[in-house]
C-alpha cells in the first residue's frame, strides 16, 4: 500500500514538478525550524554594538542590525516561532471548522442557518482589523496571536466543509453506513471528513502562508511578537527605519524568508489534494 | 439512392489517457441512407457513444480520429477546420444528449434557447424565431406552449427536458439526428412517449436517426436496422427481428440472452461470466409456517409529509412473509424509494407502523435505530453502486464495516474470513478485495454492495433498484446471483425498481404505486398478464420488449 503510495505521489510530481520544489522547501524549512537555533554562529539575542550595521560579507551572511545582532541567526531561529504559530491557528481553524462545518452541513435546519448568519457576521469585519482588536484586547501573546489568527480563519473552514460535506450527505454510501450500524455522528466523523479532506488539504497549505504573513503582520504593527524576540515581521518592522539611510538587508532578508515560505505552501496546496485522494489513482 | 448520407469507413477514435493510447473504436464502418433509422447497441465501454460524438465532432480534447474516414453527403467531414464543423452543427446534423436537464441552461428561458438555436443557423429577426420556437413547441407536444415559452428547466420535468432537446434538435431540419440514449433516467411510460415522439418527428420530416442505447428491446421497437458494438468493434449488423430471433455473433447471442422479455425467468437469463456458478436448484417447497405466525414485516397505513407539503406516502400497507420476495414497481416521484427507506429505518415515517416479527419497530427514531437489535436483520442493497461505496473505503473494508459494526466483530483472522466468505458468496475475487471502489467494475462494485448486505446474515433485504445503472449481461449475473442468495438463505426480500421485467422475474407478489398510494396488488405473473388498472396496464405496455419488432413510426400519436 505504501508502496503504492509513493509510486502514485512520484506520478503526480512528474506531472507538477513545482509541487516537488514546494515540498523540499517546506521539508527545509521544518529542518531549519527544529534544528537552526543549534546551528547559527551567532546568539541571536546577544548585541554587539560594536559592529552593528554591517552589509552582508563572510562572517556575518545577511549583515547585521543596528544593535549588531547577526541577522542571518535571527533569521534562522525566528523560522521556528513563526511555523508554529502558523500551524497551530491553521490547525486549531481546521479542527473546529471542518466538524462545525461538516455537522451544519449534514444535519442543515435551523443549527445550519443560525451558524451560517454567524460565519457571515464574523466575515463581515475586515479581518486583519478584527485580529488586531483581538489581541490588543487580549494581550499581546503568543496564544493570543495563535487564537486570534486562528478565529479570522474559522470561516473560510466552515463554509468550506459545510459545502463539502453538503452535497455528499445524500449520496447512497452514506446511507449504507446508516444501515451498517452507524449513528449521525460517527457518518459525519469517520465517513464524510476523511472524504471532504483531500480538498481541505489545499485550503489549509494556502492558509499557511497566509497564517504566516498575518502573524508577521501583527508583529510589524506592533501587536504581535515583542522584541528582542526574533520574528520576521519584527525584523522587517524594525529594519524599515533604516531603509532610507541604504540598509537594504534589514528588510530584504526577512521579507525574502517570508516570501519565499509563503509562496512554498501556496505552490503545495494542489500537489497535496492529488496525492491525498485515493480516486486521483488509477 | 446515389450514395448514403453517412458513410463510416474503418473509423479509429483513439484516447490519450495516463496508460497511455487507448482506443475506443477500432475500425467501424457503417453506411445510413437518407430518413433511415439505425440503432446502434452496445453496453458500456463499446465506444458506441465515441463513434457518435466522433460523426458530430464533439469529441472531447484527448479523443482523436486517428484512421479512417466519416463521409457525410459526400463530404470527409474528419477533415473540416472546426469553424467549418460549426455549421454542420444544428443545420445539417443535431444531436440529442443523456441527460436532457444537464444539457439545457438552467438560467434562461427555454423559448429562448430554442431562438438561439434557431438564430445559430438562420439569419431572422428574433421574433420571427420565437414564433418558431412556439411552433416546435407544438410539434413536440407539449401543453400550454405559450406559457412554456418562457419556462425555465427546472420548472420541467425530465421528459418535458428531452422534448424541448428535441425540439431544438430539429429546429433547423438537420438532415441526421443522433440521439445518444435520449430516455436514459426516464420512467417507461414517459421513455415511450418520448420514443414515439422522436420517431414520429424524424419520419415527418424525413431525418435520418441514430438511436445509440443499451436497450435491445428499445432499438428492437424503433429501429429499422441495429448495429451491435463491442469493445470498439461493429460485430454484428440487421434487421431487428433476424438479430435477436438469429443471433450470429456469441457476443450478440450473450446480450440477447441476458436480456429480460416478457416471458423469461431468471433461470434463462444466460449467465455471461466464465465462472460457472452453479444456478439456483429448483425451489424447495418451503415448509408451510404455523398459523398464527406473524408476518415477519407489517405496514400498517404508513405515511410521510417533508416539510408540510403534500403527501410522499400514504395509507400504504403490507406485508412480507420469511422468504417471500415482492416487488414494488412505480414511476419516479411515486413515493416507492420513500416507502422503501422508511421500512429500512433509515427515515421516519409521518404516521403508521411498521413491525417486525411482531415487535413494532416503526416507533423508534430513525437516529436511534442503528443501536437496535434489528438493524442487521434489515438491510438495503442501493441503486447506483458507483455511489454507494465510500470512495476511502477498500472493497474490504466497505464488507467488513456492517461486520465490525453490528455483529461486534473485532478486527482479525475471523473477520477476514468472514469477508472473504461473503466476498466468495457474491462471486468477487479474493484479489479484488484490496481495491478502492474507483478501480472496480460496475458490476465488481455491485457485487461488493451485495455482499456488505448480507454480510451480517440479514431476514429482510431491501433492494432499491439493484441493476439500474448495470449492463444488461451484469444485471442477468447480478439477478441470478440475488435471487440464489435468497433462496439459500429464506431471505425475504423487497424489490423496489421501475423495471417491471426485472419485478416479475425476481418477485412472487408485486404492488403497484402511483403519487405514494398502492393502486394495484397481487401475484407478479398474474398482475402483468392481466392488469387490473389502467394505470398499470400502461406501466406494462410501455416496457419495449425485444420480440415486440419495430413499430411503424408513423403510427405514433
Amino acid at each position: 500500500m505504501t508502496s503504492a503510495t509513493l509510486r502514485h505521489a512520484g506520478w503526480i510530481l512528474r506531472g507538477n514538478p513545482l509541487t516537488g520544489v514546494a515540498a523540499a522547501g517546506i521539508f527545509f524549512l521544518t529542518f531549519v525550524a527544529i534544528f537552526g537555533s543549534w546551528l547559527v554562529p551567532y546568539d541571536p539575542i546577544v548585541s554587539d554594538v560594536a559592529h552593528s550595521l554591517m552589509p552582508p560579507s563572510a562572517a556575518h551572511l545577511a549583515g547585521t542590525d543596528q544593535l549588531g545582532r547577526d541577522v542571518f541567526s535571527r533569521l534562522v531561529v525566528a523560522a521556528r516561532l513563526d511555523l508554529a504559530i502558523a500551524v497551530s491557528a491553521v490547525g486549531i481553524s481546521f479542527a473546529l471548522g471542518a466538524v462545525i462545518g461538516a455537522v451544519c452541513g449534514y444535519t442543515g435546519g435551523r443549527l445550519d442557518r443560525a451558524v451560517g448568519r454567524f460565519v457571515d457576521v464574523l466575515m463581515a469585519f475586515p479581518l486583519f482589523v478584527l485580529a488586531m482588536a483581538m489581541v490588543a484586547a487580549l494581550g499581546n501573546r503568543i496564544e493570543n496571536i495563535i487564537i486570534a489568527t486562528a478565529i479570522i480563519n474559522l470561516p473560510f473552514y466552515i463554509r468550506f466543509a459545510r459545502a463539502e460535506v453538503n452535497v455528499r450527505r445524500n449520496l447512497g454510501w452514506v446511507e449504507a453506513a446508516r444501515a451498517c450500524g452507524d449513528s449521525h455522528l460517527s457518518v459525519v466523523l469517520r465517513f464524510l471528513l476523511p472524504n471532504v479532506m483531500p480538498a481541505m488539504a489545499v485550503q489549509m497549505s494556502l492558509n499557511l502562508g497566509w497564517a504566516i504573513l498575518n502573524a508577521a503582520g501583527l508583529s510589524f504593527i506592533g501587536l504581535g511578537v515583542k522584541p528582542p524576540t526574533p520574528e520576521w515581521g519584527i525584523m522587517v518592522a524594525e529594519g524599515a527605519r533604516f531603509i532610507s539611510t541604504g540598509k537594504w538587508w534589514l528588510v530584504a532578508c526577512p521579507g525574502l524568508a517570508l516570501m519565499l515560505t509563503v509562496l512554498c505552501f501556496n505552490l503545495l496546496g494542489d500537489g497535496v489534494r492529488d496525492i491525498l485522494d485515493p480516486r486521483m489513482r488509477t | 439512392m446515389s450514395q448514403p448520407l453517412l458513410a463510416l469507413r474503418d473509423l479509429h477514435v483513439t484516447f490519450s489517457t495516463r496508460r497511455g493510447l487507448v482506443e475506443a473504436v477500432r475500425g467501424v464502418t457503417l453506411c445510413l441512407d437518407e430518413g433511415e433509422t439505425l440503432g446502434l447497441v452496445g453496453e458500456s465501454g463499446s465506444g458506441k457513444s465515441v463513434t457518435g460524438f466522433a460523426i458530430t465532432r464533439l469529441l472531447d480534447t484527448a479523443g482523436r480520429i486517428t484512421a479512417g474516414q466519416i463521409v457525410f453527403r459526400g463530404q470527409d467531414i474528419t477533415k473540416l477546420s472546426s469553424g467549418d464543423c460549426r455549421g454542420l452543427h444544428g443545420a445539417a446534423m443535431a444531436m440529442i444528449f443523456q441527460n436532457p436537464r444537464a444539457a439545457l441552461n438552467p438560467i434562461r428561458g427555454i423559448g429562448d434557447q430554442i431562438a438561439d438555436a434557431i438564430q445559430a443557423h438562420r439569419r431572422m429577426p428574433r421574433e420571427q424565431a420565437r414564433a418558431e420556437a412556439l411552433d416546435l413547441l407544438r410539434a413536440v407536444q407539449i401543453r400550454d406552449p405559450e406559457k412554456r415559452l418562457s419556462a425555465y428547466p427546472h420548472e420541467l420535468s425530465g421528459g418535458m427536458c428531452q422534448r424541448v432537446m428535441i425540439a431544438m434538435a430539429v429546429s433547423c431540419n438537420p438532415a441526421l439526428l443522433i440521439a445518444d440514449e435520449p430516455t436514459t433516467g426516464l420512467d417507461v411510460t414517459t421513455q415511450k412517449v418520448v420514443m414515439d415522439l422522436l420517431s414520429g418527428i424524424a419520419a415527418e420530416r424525413g431525418m435520418a436517426t441514430i438511436l445509440i442505447t443499451h436497450d435491445l428491446g428499445l432499438a428492437a421497437r424503433y429501429c429499422r436496422r441495429v448495429v451491435v458494438m463491442e469493445q470498439g468493434r461493429l460485430v454484428e449488423e440487421a434487421e431487428p427481428k433476424q438479430l435477436f430471433r438469429a443471433p450470429r455473433h456469441p457476443y450478440t447471442r450473450r446480450l440477447v440472452a441476458a436480456s429480460p422479455t416478457a416471458t423469461s425467468r431468471i433461470a434463462d437469463l444466460a449467465a455471461d461470466d466464465g465462472d460457472a456458478q452453479v444456478i439456483p436448484m429448483p425451489a424447495a417447497p418451503r415448509p408451510p409456517r404455523p398459523p398464527g405466525t406473524p408476518p415477519l414485516l407489517d405496514v400498517l397505513k404508513l405515511g410521510k409529509r417533508f416539510d408540510a407539503g403534500a403527501a410522499a406516502v400514504a395509507e400504504f400497507s403490507m406485508s412480507i412473509g420469511a422468504g417471500e420476495s415482492v416487488g414494488l414497481v412505480g414511476e419516479s416521484g411515486s413515493g416507492k424509494s420513500t416507502t422503501s427507506r422508511m421500512i429500512c429505518r433509515l427515515i421516519d415515517p409521518s404516521e403508521g407502523e411498521i413491525s417486525f416479527e411482531g415487535q413494532s419497530i416503526g416507533d423508534i427514531p430513525a437516529r436511534e435505530f442503528h443501536r437496535s437489535a434489528f438493524r442487521k436483520d434489515i438491510q438495503i442493497v442501493f441503486q447506483d453502486p458507483n455511489e454507494s461505496l465510500n470512495p476511502r473505503f477498500t472493497a474490504f473494508d466497505c464488507i467488513a464495516h456492517p461486520l465490525l459494526r453490528l455483529s461486534g466483530m473485532r478486527a482479525g483472522d475471523a473477520l477476514g474470513h468472514r469477508v472473504g466468505e461473503c466476498a466468495q458468496r457474491v462471486g468477487l475475487p479474493a484479489d479484488l478485495l484490496s481495491r478502492f471502489p474507483h478501480q472496480l467494475s460496475g458490476g465488481q462494485k455491485a457485487r461488493v454492495g451485495i455482499a456488505r448486505a448480507i454480510a451480517c446474515g440479514p431476514r429482510l433485504l431491501i433492494l432499491d433498484e439493484p441493476t439500474a445503472a448495470l449492463d444488461v449481461s451484469v444485471q442477468a449475473v447480478v439477478l441470478q446471483l440475488l435471487d440464489r442468495l435468497r433462496r439459500e438463505d429464506d431471505l425475504a426480500v423487497l424489490l423496489v425498481s421501475h423495471d417491471l421485467n426485472v419485478v416479475r422475474m425476481m418477485c412472487d407478489r408485486t404492488i403497484v404505486m402511483r403519487t405514494g398510494r398502492i393502486v394495484e396488488q397481487g401475484e407478479s405473473r398474474a398482475l402483468f398478464a392481466n392488469p387490473q388498472t389502467d394505470y398499470t396496464r400502461e406501466l406494462v405496455e410501455a416496457v419495449p420488449h425485444i420480440e415486440s419488432g419495430p413499430v411503424a413510426s408513423s403510427a405514433s400519436a
